[in-house]
């Protein structure tokens, strides 16, 4: 068999090439830390997210930094996240008292003083990310759809502006963007979370009470959450798969 | 978007704002009668109640020109309606909003557009030969230049025309029953979600379309210095009671059910329809537009009255009925919205007026099928003795 001199310099070009593509990947997989790789894959993730409802201290930086890192509308009826204060007499936790001025935007102005026997604390919410979402389920065009990834997203323009999936959301964390007519909704901050950051929600809040995790990554400290804590999901009897996780959830919570 | 004044107790931020408006209510309050106005034409068609007759091709063109409505209140509540059509290319096969088009697609054309055809075939043809200039180039294009009205391919017109009306009955309860399905799907929302919903869609529906169709014909004899028919008067307005008391019972189980079960959201939604739902709920839906009517009804079953206080019954009891059918509509589409699936707060709708969805395009969205339907009945009369560009009987 010959070889002409193209023809070497043809295979030797290709070769020399995948090896300098392959030293780059080789890196990455060796950092064990595939989210900061250039080439993403959405199959290795299975993206939740976790609150520790004791640690909230109801400063609002999550949702200002929320409305800020993603050009949420300030008025007060739209909001990826917020945060609730709820008050519960412990002869009537089946009515608590709750409030979420502007989303807790501005932080809580003090109401309840302390020592009347009842409780209080904070509820930061947000998009569950179910993996059986009922928002997907409604959607007529699939412009909403679940990232394999597992982050429930919405295609702008895609789109029709039919609100079926606010209603079917049964957390309310759907609104309609007045700006685009389209469905929004929290995106887990995919822009960031794919280029290996966390959401602008986590980075910001002071008291390490919200935490993103990836399932599939067996190093990831969620599965220390999920083992160590006693967790729960809102409203698990809507058997939406939610992956939002809370520590020390109260029965009062809706 | 209320202002936060409006809402008492604690909504999610987000549900502040109502998402779905006056034109929604619109929405199966139009096919409810579009399914109820074929049901009507069925009875006389498959169940060949002769009484009824008389209404046959005014309910069917009634139910096209709200038919071609329907979708009209949907695409204006849209974000974005210039994709609509994507409900067609791309349709998300969990989604119950997503075969909206299909459904409505094939009752339009394969059924209300096919039986009308059929039924009128015969005079279209007439018409065309008959007429001159526009109306003749109408007509032709309207018969789909088929003229062959010998009498074996009438009668196969008419036995094909029978297989349709048989077909379109499932359709008829597909259309609307799917429309509750829409609504009763919804987990999320314990006002809609209940497998009740599309069977209580359904009987609305036939209620509103009989009502809506016994008005007409009324209405349509008196405007063309017709003799209305008592008879037919008497029975369809019969139907309208018995179709009612059935619906009524399906509505009143599902309130006891709720009343006796007492779930979690039972404390809101009960509240709720003492307060903000009182009016439109308990006076308009239940009293004036469910008891009266049927009481009113009831009492031309068992009382023998002159023919002038049957016409009068019936036509107060229709317009009653036409009133709480859409009362109720509305109670389903806003109330459902009005409380917080939190169920610790509630919110109010104001419609506003000369806006998207207010209340004028709600109006005219509502007045328009009745000049569809005036359309409809110049260009294709639906008595016997009358034909298209006045034509005599031709046997």
């Amino acid at each position: 068999m010959t070889t002409d001199r193209r023809e070497f310099l043809a295979h030797a070009g290709k070769y020399l090439l995948l090896t300098g593509a392959a030293a780059v990947a080789f890196d990455k997989v060796m950092a064990g830390r595939p989210a900061e790789a250039d080439n993403y894959r959405t199959t290795d993730h299975w993206w939740a997210y976790a609150i520790d409802i004791e640690k909230c201290i109801g400063c609002g930086s999550c949702v200002r930094a929320c409305k800020a890192e993603n050009g949420v509308p300030l008025e007060p009826f739209y909001f990826r996240t917020w945060v609730e204060r709820y008050h519960v007499r412990p002869e009537d936790s089946l009515h608590p008292e709750v409030d979420s001025p502007n989303g807790g935007y501005d932080g809580f102005r003090e109401l309840y003083a302390a020592g009347d026997g009842s409780k209080s604390f904070f509820v930061p919410k947000m998009c569950n990310h179910c993996a059986d979402s009922p928002c997907e389920q409604v959607c007529p065009v699939g412009a909403t759809f679940r990232s394999p990834d597992g982050v429930v997203l919405v295609d702008k323009k895609y789109c029709l502006g039919c609100r079926y999936c606010i209603q079917a959301c049964p957390y309310g964390c759907r609104f309609l963007d007045p700006r685009t007519n389209t469905a929004d909704k929290c995106t887990l901050c995919y822009h960031r979370i794919t280029k290996g950051k966390t959401t602008a929600c986590v980075e910001v809040c002071p008291t390490g009470a919200r935490q993103l995790g990836d399932l599939k990554n067996p190093k990831d400290p969620i599965h220390a959450f999920l083992k160590d804590n006693k967790v729960q999901v809102l409203k698990p009897q809507m058997a939406t798969g939610a992956k939002l996780y809370y520590a020390g959830l109260d029965g009062s919570v809706r | 978007m209320p202002p936060v004044e409006q809402i008492s107790g604690f909504m999610y931020p987000n549900e502040m704002e109502l998402q779905w408006s006056l034109l929604i209510v619109l929405y199966p309050y139009i096919t409810g009668l579009v399914a109820g106005a074929f049901i009507l034409a069925s009875l006389a068609r498959v169940f060949n109640v002769a009484a009824v007759k008389p209404t046959y091709r005014l309910s069917l063109l009634t139910a096209l020109a709200f038919l071609l409505v329907a979708p009209l209140p949907l695409q204006l509540h849209l974000g974005h309606p210039e994709r609509s059509f994507e409900m067609y290319l791309t349709p998300h096969r969990t989604s119950a909003m997503a075969m909206f088009g299909f459904v409505y697609l094939w009752y339009l054309m394969a059924v209300l557009v096919l039986e009308i055809w059929l039924d009128y075939r015969r005079e279209i043809v007439e018409a065309w030969k008959e007429s001159k200039g526009i109306k003749r180039v109408l007509y032709r294009a309207l018969a789909l230049g088929a003229d062959n009205v010998d009498e074996e391919s009438l009668r196969v017109d008419e036995r094909v025309g029978r297989v349709i009306t048989i077909i379109g009955i499932p359709s008829a309860f597909l259309l609307h029953g799917y429309v509750g399905f829409i609504f009763g799907s919804i987990k999320a929302n314990p006002w809609w979600s209940t497998p009740m919903m599309p069977i209580v869609f359904l009987f609305s529906a036939i209620v509103s379309g009989i009502a809506a169709v016994l008005l007409l014909y009324m209405l349509v004899s008196w405007l063309s210095d017709r003799p209305v028919d008592m008879a037919c008067v008497d029975t369809v307005a019969r139907y309208l009671f018995y179709a009612f008391a059935i619906d009524f019972s399906l509505e009143l189980l599902d309130l006891v059910h709720r009343i006796y079960e007492a779930d979690e959201s039972f404390r809101s939604l009960d509240f709720m329809v003492k307060t903000k739902l009182f009016t439109s709920q308990i006076v308009m839906q239940i009293i004036l537009g469910t008891l009266l009517p049927l009481g009113l009804l009831g009492l031309i079953q068992v009382v023998r009255v002159s023919e002038q206080a049957r016409k009068a019954i019936a036509t107060v009891s229709s317009l009653l009925t036409l009133a709480g059918i859409f009362a109720m509509r509305w109670n389903v589409v806003i109330g459902g919205q009005l409380f917080s699936k939190s169920f610790l707060g509630y919110t109010t709708y104001k419609v506003q007026f000369a806006t998207r969805e207010g209340l004028l395009p709600a109006v005219l969205l509502l007045l328009l099928p009745f000049g569809i339907l005036w359309l409809l009945l110049k260009l294709l009369p639906p008595w016997k003795d009358e034909h298209p560009a006045g034509l005599p009987e031709v046997i």
